[in-house]
């Protein structure tokens, strides 16, 4: 099992970046589409609030392909001492 | 026996003063988004594009970008000076924005000012609303036997759900009950009622307020201090030491971005379905939500009760998945039970004579003809249909597909569509029931109201806020499919599900002392 979160770990760290990127492309054809201010704003608001999400999305998987999360820690102890 | 009689009946003081708070806020909050068509009619008229931008941000700011910063401001502020006044702040900060939007003179009396002020005032809720749920669930869950946690903090969880119910009851009610003539009633609820809601809320914030200042510290909050062991930074113990952060990561990615898209869409994506795209009319695509939230909401404590035996992993799970396997149904027999274009001409009666509306179109010698008919079908759903005829200046007359609007469902239908949001509902009482206690295990008391209130206002604001929105603009950008924008809440739950799965565990934390 740990061997499998240590993989998956790779495919969370591309999740992020590729989410953003679908995200720019379909808002970049949405603001040509529709190049009102409202539109620039959806969009933009999307953009910004989903890019540090999926930077985190990014460390989530760097931790999980290291293998922070083999053994979770069972008191808040443990986690200070992490 | 006398001692346990006691400490119960402080934990019930306890949950009652923290749930009514919390649940006067989320009422607080939904009015707006309930009231947004009339309140944009007053504030920020279609015709001035400056108004109408402040809209906008209006709608997505305060609900996406300024909760989670309300969760590290008062987050902070929690762990700092204590659970009981962080949570109190954000009360008459929320209580006293929500009174003075209906206080705030229309665009007509006062110009520019009117939808600035509204904008600031929305910004100050969603920045309260999201210092108030940490708060609130970290000081009931401090107060509750260790066996009993999920049980008792699953009373907090009742209240976003309650929230929203007793928000859709009070719009209804007041645009119901401003005139005899029902017509008159909705125009002078449109007019000036819809202030009636926002500022009613201002008593029952005065007493909740009273309650709270009655209540004590969380004694472990409280023993932390008299220890000298809070914290000086609870923002970078948060966020910046590594065994924090993971955790936070993994309560966002494996727990609360899952809950979110969840809870949103078995109610708000629920009743804009029902309303927009089935096009049921505006009473009953609220009153089928309002009975299916109060079937279903005992189950918030069912859930969070059983988890407190079973783990509460696998229940938040087990919503999940239910979410990724039934919603595409589920919205196929919406629109399956309201789908009038398959209906045969002998399966419809027309009710009265049909309306005809002739007008001149601008800059042509076009002219637009309307027709509106009031209709029967064979299984007793009324609805009008509105035939958009175009009569060109050559003679030829093209015509439009006709519209079929303000669907009034027979008892049957109605039920049906009841008991499929009742199923929804039941999905986000299994992955929102236990959530809290799961949350509060997670972290350490000193820094827990910053580190759990960020990864819930994330998931929850961000990822569920935004499935309405996105689900609708999913349809607009794919129009051949009425249910592609369930694709959202699917894929985001999917993916929260398969590292719940593997990251999460199920233990439940003996110990919430530390």
């Amino acid at each position: 099992m740990n061997k499998l979160k240590r993989i998956l770990g790779i495919i969370w760290m591309v999740l992020g970046p590729l989410a953003i990127f679908y995200l720019v492309r379909v808002a970049l054809n949405e603001v040509a589409k529709k190049p009102v201010i409202d539109t620039w704003i959806q969009w933009g608001v999307f953009i910004v609030i989903f890019i540090p999400i999926a930077f985190g999305m990014v460390i989530f998987g760097y931790f999980a392909w290291r293998g922070e999360y083999d053994h979770l820690p069972e008191s808040s102890v443990e986690i200070e001492d992490d | 026996m006398t001692e346990i009689n006691k400490e119960t009946k402080g934990i019930w003081k306890v949950i009652g003063a923290s749930s009514v708070g919390t649940l006067i806020e989320w009422y607080d909050f939904y009015i707006f988004g309930s009231l947004a068509t009339v309140i944009a009619n007053q504030f920020f008229p279609k015709t001035n594009p400056t108004a109408a931008l402040l809209s906008t941000l209006a709608t997505f700011a305060a609900g996406f970008i300024v909760r989670p910063f309300g969760a590290l401001v008062f987050g902070r502020l929690g762990d700092l000076i204590g659970r009981k006044y962080t949570f109190l702040l954000t009360l008459i900060l929320m209580g006293g924005s929500t009174f003075a939007i209906g206080l705030v003179p229309s665009y007509e009396s006062i110009g520019f000012a009117a939808p600035i002020i509204v904008l600031l005032l929305r910004l100050l809720q969603g920045l309260a609303l999201g210092g108030e749920y940490g708060g609130a669930a970290t000081y009931v869950a401090e107060h509750a036997p260790p066996d009993r946690r999920g049980y008792f903090t699953s009373w907090i969880q009742t209240t976003a759900t309650l929230g929203l119910f007793v928000s859709l009851g009070v719009i209804l009610l007041t645009r119901h009950s401003l005139d005899i003539d029902q017509q008159k009633s909705i125009a002078k609820f449109n007019d000036w009622g819809w202030r009636i809601p926002f500022l009613v809320s201002i008593l029952l914030v005065i007493v909740s307020i009273y309650i709270r200042l009655k209540m004590k510290e969380s004694p472990l909050f409280s023993k932390l201090k008299s220890e000298g062991k809070i914290s000086i930074n609870p923002l970078k113990e948060s966020f910046v030491h590594r065994g924090n952060l993971k955790m936070v990561l993994l309560a966002l990615f494996g727990a609360t971005m899952g809950q979110g898209v969840i809870w949103y869409t078995g109610q708000f994506y629920a009743q804009s379905f029902i309303e927009n795209v089935c096009k049921v009319d505006f009473d009953q695509s609220r009153t089928i939500i309002i009975w299916a939230i109060l079937f279903a909401t005992p189950f918030f404590v069912v859930f969070g009760s059983w988890s407190d035996r079973v783990g509460r992993k696998w229940i938040m799970m087990a919503g999940m998945l239910a979410g990724i396997l039934f919603y595409r149904p589920i919205y196929q027999q919406f629109v399956t039970l309201t789908d009038i274009d398959s209906l045969k001409t002998s399966q419809v009666t027309s009710v009265g004579e049909p309306v005809l509306k002739r007008e001149l179109l601008k800059a042509s010698s076009d002219s637009l003809i309307t027709t509106t008919r009031l209709n029967i079908s064979a299984d007793g759903i009324s609805y009008k249909e509105v035939n958009t005829d175009t009569l060109h200046a050559s003679g030829k007359i093209s015509s439009a597909k006709p519209l079929y609007t303000e669907k009034k469902l027979p008892a049957p239908v109605y039920w049906k569509f009841v008991l499929l949001v009742f199923v929804q509902i039941i999905f986000v009482t299994m992955v929102y029931g236990p959530i809290a206690a799961f949350l509060v295990e997670m972290f350490p008391t000193k820094i827990r109201y910053t580190s759990m209130s960020l990864p819930y206002h994330v998931g929850n604001g961000v990822f569920g806020g935004l499935t309405p929105f996105i689900a609708t603009l999913l349809t607009t950008i794919y129009t051949g499919d009425k249910l592609v924008g369930l694709w959202y809440p699917i894929g985001i739950a999917a993916v929260c599900l398969m590292i719940g799965l593997l990251y999460v565990n199920n233990r439940i934390d003996p110990d919430v002392n530390d």
